[in-house]
């Protein structure tokens, strides 16, 4: 029999509905695995208590024939999402020892579902950065290696901690959130699947807010079926988030596999970037290649306002978050550094509280909202967002059913190689993936090859408003054709 | 357009973040970097076209003005780093 944490979901989910082994049994095989990988830093907590109750009471449920459709599949979650009883800090000192009285809406869907809470992962402070390496609790260590090298490489960000846990068998998915990239990026740089579902496919509450507009939860997982069992079940309708979608779930992993033949692809002429490496350049042709294969057709299209995404995305991004972290004062919960007026209060909580990164993004924000500067910044980089949409909508209009692109600009790259570079280099790691957020399309990234150094790329496919169905469809022939990746184990 | 570090601790004060003058004069260099990166924008058309409100059609859903939640005083101050009588405590705001 193969180790218990190799199994896929739909793998692991028929052995317990077969009995072959216990609920309970599954999670001690990843409790186990976390604690042979604390080196990658991937988990800021483990809950294995919380883990075995929830494995017993699925145990149970598995008995009476009770299960659901994720009963005893042990998963992680971002330290992003509330969970009741539980510390989440959004990987902040400002939140400290924060344990939400509530539980989020997606992660509440998952449990309902029957999946286990192994722990909390690692991501960068309130999912700004694309690297993991603003997390209060330090860095994740990707579980892949450049061949021959022993360099610690990032897993992406925000959410690396998802990513690296998956990429390893730490969990059998995990949850993630994406507000530019954040899903997608590490999953390209970890050989994981990630996906990124419309804006409104998920309900935002509970999960702590980075920019609003953008923000959406998904999942990372190790397989294009996986993805979309996780995501059937974290979608959804919810009364408490009033931008959250009241529409029905597709089947998604009913798309998996569906044929998709006579889809027309788009290929964005824009997202050749200049000094894109050319391996990453040759994985999208085979990607083409692929779908081709599988009786799609290709069409040159033309995304006239790509470029301007991503300043556009950090005038947007900035002021949503100057906003949103206002709530973390030093009064009501977190981190409180004393002095002797209210106005010190905050301000010695705030500088104590909120890491580099975040610091300058609540000031940008802060700026680019202030009296004599909103028209300037804020109003024109919305409607900058308006014309990205636009362009978007004019190829969906009749002319593809979906966008193919690259997912990131290059692969993994060493910790710390970025920290004496401009903050905006950082930001470049998200130039194919920000746009989808800007004009809250679903995005996939499905992991399609390795580059010379041995290190997973991934593709990114974008489609039409709440068709994550075509989505899957697609990464399913990619997956299907580029076969999956896996690092070798070399932290136990 | 570009800022000083007169004008970053302006803001600073604004978004209520102490900062040495060190640090305003190391944080003018990182906000110009990425307001020079943004700077852009300002070469792009946009007469005539609407500002984004929402990136999904929706109208915003309204709900009976109804109390729906409440009695948790304990739950709200569980978290709290300093309280006391079912309140927050902050420094003395009114002499």
């Amino acid at each position: 029999m193969t180790e218990l944490t190799d199994l896929s979901i739909a793998d692991a989910h028929a052995g317990l509905l077969r009995r072959e082994f216990t609920a309970r049994e599954l999670a001690e095989a990843y409790l186990s695995e976390m604690e042979a990988a604390r080196g990658l830093n991937a988990y800021v907590l483990e809950t294995p208590e919380h883990a075995r109750a929830q494995a017993a009471e699925a145990d149970v449920r598995l008995s009476r024939g009770e299960a659901g459709p994720l009963e005893g599949i042990p998963i992680g979650v971002k330290d992003l999402f509330c969970t009741d009883g539980v510390r989440t800090t959004a990987c902040s000192r400002i939140l400290g020892s924060f344990v939400p009285p509530y539980e989020s809406t997606v992660t509440a869907n998952l449990w309902r579902a029957g999946a286990v809470l192994l722990g909390k992962l690692n991501c960068d402070e309130f999912a700004m950065g694309s690297s993991n390496e603003t997390s209060a609790f330090g860095p994740v260590i990707n579980p892949w290696r450049r061949a021959d090298d022993e360099t610690p490489l990032v897993p992406g960000g925000s959410s690396g901690g998802s990513a690296a846990a998956v990429a390893a068998g730490l969990c059998a998915a995990a949850t993630a959130t994406d507000t530019g990239g954040s899903i997608r990026q590490p999953a390209a740089l970890t050989g994981t699947v990630g996906i990124k579902p419309t804006y409104g496919r998920c309900s935002r509450w509970g999960i702590v807010a980075f920019a609003s507009s953008l923000d959406q939860a998904g999942p990372i997982a190790r397989d294009v079926r996986d993805a979309a069992v996780m995501l059937g079940t974290m979608a959804g309708f919810d009364p408490k988030d009033s931008t959250c979608v009241d529409a029905p779930v597709p089947d998604y992993a009913a798309a998996v596999g569906a044929s998709v033949r006579g889809l027309r692809i788009g290929i964005p002429r824009e997202y050749r970037v200049e000094g894109m490496p050319a391996e990453v350049e040759a994985l999208w042709e085979r990607g083409k290649a692929w779908l081709v294969d599988a009786g799609c057709e290709l069409v040159d299209i033309s995304l006239p306002h790509t470029r301007t995404a991503l300043p556009a995305y950090y005038i947007v991004a900035p002021a949503e978050a100057s906003s949103n972290l206002a709530r973390y004062d030093g009064v009501r919960y977190g981190l409180r550094v004393g002095a002797d007026d209210i106005v010190g209060l905050y301000e010695k909580t705030r500088a104590a509280g909120f890491g580099a990164e975040v610091r300058r993004r609540i000031l940008i924000g802060t700026y680019v909202l202030s009296a004599g500067y909103y028209d300037a910044y804020y109003s024109r980089a919305q409607k900058v967002r308006t014309l990205i949409k636009r362009d978007f909508e004019q190829v969906f209009d009749g002319v593809v059913d979906a966008v193919l692109t690259p997912t990131t600009p290059s692969p993994a790259f060493p910790v710390g190689s970025k920290a004496n570079a401009s903050p905006v280099e950082m930001y470049l790691q998200d130039v194919f993936t920000v746009t989808v957020n800007m004009a809250g399309l679903p995005g996939i990234s499905v992991p399609a090859g390795l580059s010379g150094d041995g290190l997973p790329l991934g593709l990114q496919l974008i489609g039409r408003p709440f068709d994550e169905t075509t989505l899957f469809s697609l990464a399913g022939a990619v997956e299907k054709a580029a076969g999956r990746f896996t690092p070798k184990a070399w932290w136990r | 357009m570009s800022v000083d570090a007169a004008t970053v601790t302006k803001v600073a004060h604004l978004a209520r973040i102490a900062v040495t003058q060190e640090e305003a004069n190391r944080l003018t260099g990182e906000l110009n970097a990425i307001l020079g990166f943004v700077e852009e924008l300002s070469a792009i058309d946009v007469e005539g076209v609407e500002p984004m409100t929402s990136v999904v059609a929706m109208q915003l859903r309204l709900r009976p003005d109804v109390v729906t939640d409440g009695e948790n005083a304990k739950a709200v101050l569980a978290n709290a780093p300093a309280s006391e009588d079912g309140y927050f405590l902050v420094p003395k705001v009114v002499e």
